[in-house]
């Protein structure tokens, strides 16, 4: 069985955001990048589905720019065979143009399971992996919190507003991760030293014209600074007018 | 040209986050003008005639027997075929579970841009600009549309309906061309929530635990003051990744990002992640024994003390008003 896990290096998620000097962007600076969380969680499930096959291969792909290698690196040191970097210098491409380049490539390898995470933590989009699925004519579910195989067949359950959403789907399928769906591994020591030996391969993504235009990036607007009203229970009477009288809550 | 608005129905009923999405197309229209016009996947009518008063002009119904439940393929066939007849100005979703699955599906097919979780859509030099969170909620991206049509998903509660009494929407058939044969995912069932339980993106009053909880078996002192004031249970990371709280729980990065009206941290320092998730809120309180937490800059009001005191106390204050009420 071919598994397919396309990851995105992100900022870490203490990272103070800074606008860049374009007004657009966020600014890169000093921040420190990791493996989008989401998608340890597609990796993790990778990882369990050829345990549990007793074999195949799982290609990690990921678009972007020249630090990406360190990302996918990590995901052949957690257990992924070989890695493919859809190399661009665009910054932060749209996500339908990033859902073009993923599908031209994941589209020639006949993946029977193809693995997202269900959002990137930079951008907060989470479109990718639907529009993948889409643009390959594939079946997706997306935040999959639960995640079983059997016959060809996949069950996955969804949160939703009302309880949850048991969702079936045959092979090949794209599946987006929920933060739960499995306790994600960490890299072993020999892990990393085979990752070492393991090929990234590079190749210009195939973007397309852009979907979206980045206006502007600003930071909110800072709250009114608030008060402490008091010390331990002696001050609830004081909160709850405040809450009820001035902020009009209760 | 028009604003199409994805109509989102479970159990025969047309849910709230639609008429907030029928509320900005309406505002929509009048700056761009052209007809709000709605399109509903459903086995069958869930009264959508009465959406005249949430601001629709006309619905288009896409009847089909496996519509019941949401049905991902279908539901993105018949938006997409409204979208390619009506060739709008924007194609507008609630961004519910399901409207943040089909969105991407139905801008995919339509090659189109997407903006998912705006909080403010505007009209600026005759195209539209989308105001979107990222970070969770530390910056806010701003962005325009290529192209026609501009597809947007609107986070809950952070839009109004509006309210035009009296008035009734057309209804109009919309024959829906999709193999109902081919391999897709289907939802076989939706197990249910436990009965009041709202979740955190729709509630309008969160308490939310951190580990000054010191341990799961203490989450009772937080259930009793969300129980108290209405509320739904938040949990921060922590807590989550220690195994006391479900995901579904979590506020903050990684987690929901929510805008009540009311939230209340109780025992939660408010790292960074946690405070973009819920920064938006309208009124923020915070009870903490450090007085130097993070939490106290985003709260409006705080309480330095023993949550085990603390927050007992404001449940019984709580009850005590509604009592009077």
């Amino acid at each position: 069985m071919i598994q397919v896990v396309c990851v995105k290096q992100v900022p870490d998620t203490e990272t103070r955001v800074k606008v860049a000097a374009d007004g657009r962007n966020f600014d890169p600076a000093g921040v420190t990048w990791v493996l989008n969380p989401y998608d340890e969680y597609a990796v993790e499930q990778a990882l369990r589905v050829r345990e549990q096959q007793g074999g195949g291969e799982i290609v990690a792909v990921s678009v972007g720019g020249a630090s990406v290698p360190t990302a996918l690196r990590e995901v052949l040191a957690l257990g992924a065979d070989r890695a493919v970097h859809l190399r661009t210098d665009v910054v932060a491409p749209d996500p339908l143009a990033l859902a073009r380049a993923l599908a031209a490539e994941i589209g020639g390898l006949k993946a029977d399971l193809v693995w997202f995470g269900k959002q990137a933590v930079d951008d907060d989009q989470a479109q990718v992996g639907p529009m993948v699925a889409e643009l390959l004519g594939l079946p997706c579910a997306t935040v999959a919190a639960t995640f079983a195989l059997a016959d060809g067949r996949v069950t996955v359950e969804r949160e939703v507003e009302v309880g949850r959403e048991v969702v079936e789907v045959p092979l090949p399928v794209v599946i987006t991760a929920e933060k739960g769906l499995n306790e994600p591994r960490y890299a072993s020591l020999k892990g990393r030293m085979a990752a070492k030996k393991k090929t990234i391969e590079e190749r210009p993504a195939e973007l397309g014209a852009p979907a979206l235009e980045v206006v502007a990036l600003e930071l909110p607007p800072a709250r009114p600074a608030g008060r402490i009203v008091g010390q331990g229970a002696a001050a609830v009477p004081e909160l709850v007018k405040a809450l009820r009288d001035e902020a009009q809550v209760l | 040209m028009s604003i199409l608005v994805f109509v989102e129905q479970r159990d025969g009923q047309v849910r709230a986050v639609s008429r907030e999405a029928l509320g900005e197309a309406v505002r929509l229209a009048a700056a761009l003008g052209g007809p709000v016009v709605g399109v509903c996947p459903a086995a069958a009518d869930p009264g959508l005639a009465a959406l005249g008063e949430a601001g629709a002009d006309r619905v288009l119904l896409a009847a089909h027997p496996d519509f019941a439940l949401y049905d991902p393929a279908g539901y993105a066939a018949a938006v997409a075929a409204a979208a390619r007849e009506l060739k709008p100005a924007a194609v507008l979703f609630a961004a519910s579970t399901m409207g943040r699955d089909l969105a991407p599906r139905v801008a995919a097919r339509l090659g189109a841009g997407l903006a998912t979780e705006c909080t403010a859509l505007a009209v600026e030099g005759g195209r539209l600009v989308a105001s979107r969170p990222v970070f969770a909620g530390k910056a806010i991206q701003r962005v325009a549309f290529p192209q026609a049509p501009a597809l947007a998903s609107l986070r809950p509660k952070a839009f109004e309906p509006v309210a035009q009494p009296g008035r009734a929407a057309a209804v109009e058939p919309l024959a829906v061309d999709f193999d109902a044969a081919a391999p897709r995912a289907r939802v076989r069932r939706v197990t249910a929530a436990a009965a009041g339980k709202v979740d955190l993106t729709e509630a309008e009053v969160i308490v939310s635990g951190g580990r000054g909880l010191k341990g799961p078996e203490h989450f009772p002192v937080v259930e009793a003051l969300a129980a108290a004031l209405g509320g739904s249970v938040g949990a921060s990371r922590p807590v989550v990744d220690a195994g006391w709280r479900p995901h579904a729980e979590q506020v903050g990065q990684t987690g929901k990002t929510v805008s009540p009206r009311l939230y209340v941290a109780v025992g939660i320092s408010g790292a960074i992640q946690h405070l973009a998730g819920m920064m938006s809120s309208r009124c923020i309180v915070a009870v903490n024994k450090d007085p130097e937490a993070p939490i106290f800059k985003v709260a409006d009001y705080g309480i330095v003390g023993d949550l085990f005191e603390v927050v007992p106390a404001l449940t019984e204050a709580v009850k005590g008003i509604q009592t009077r009420a």
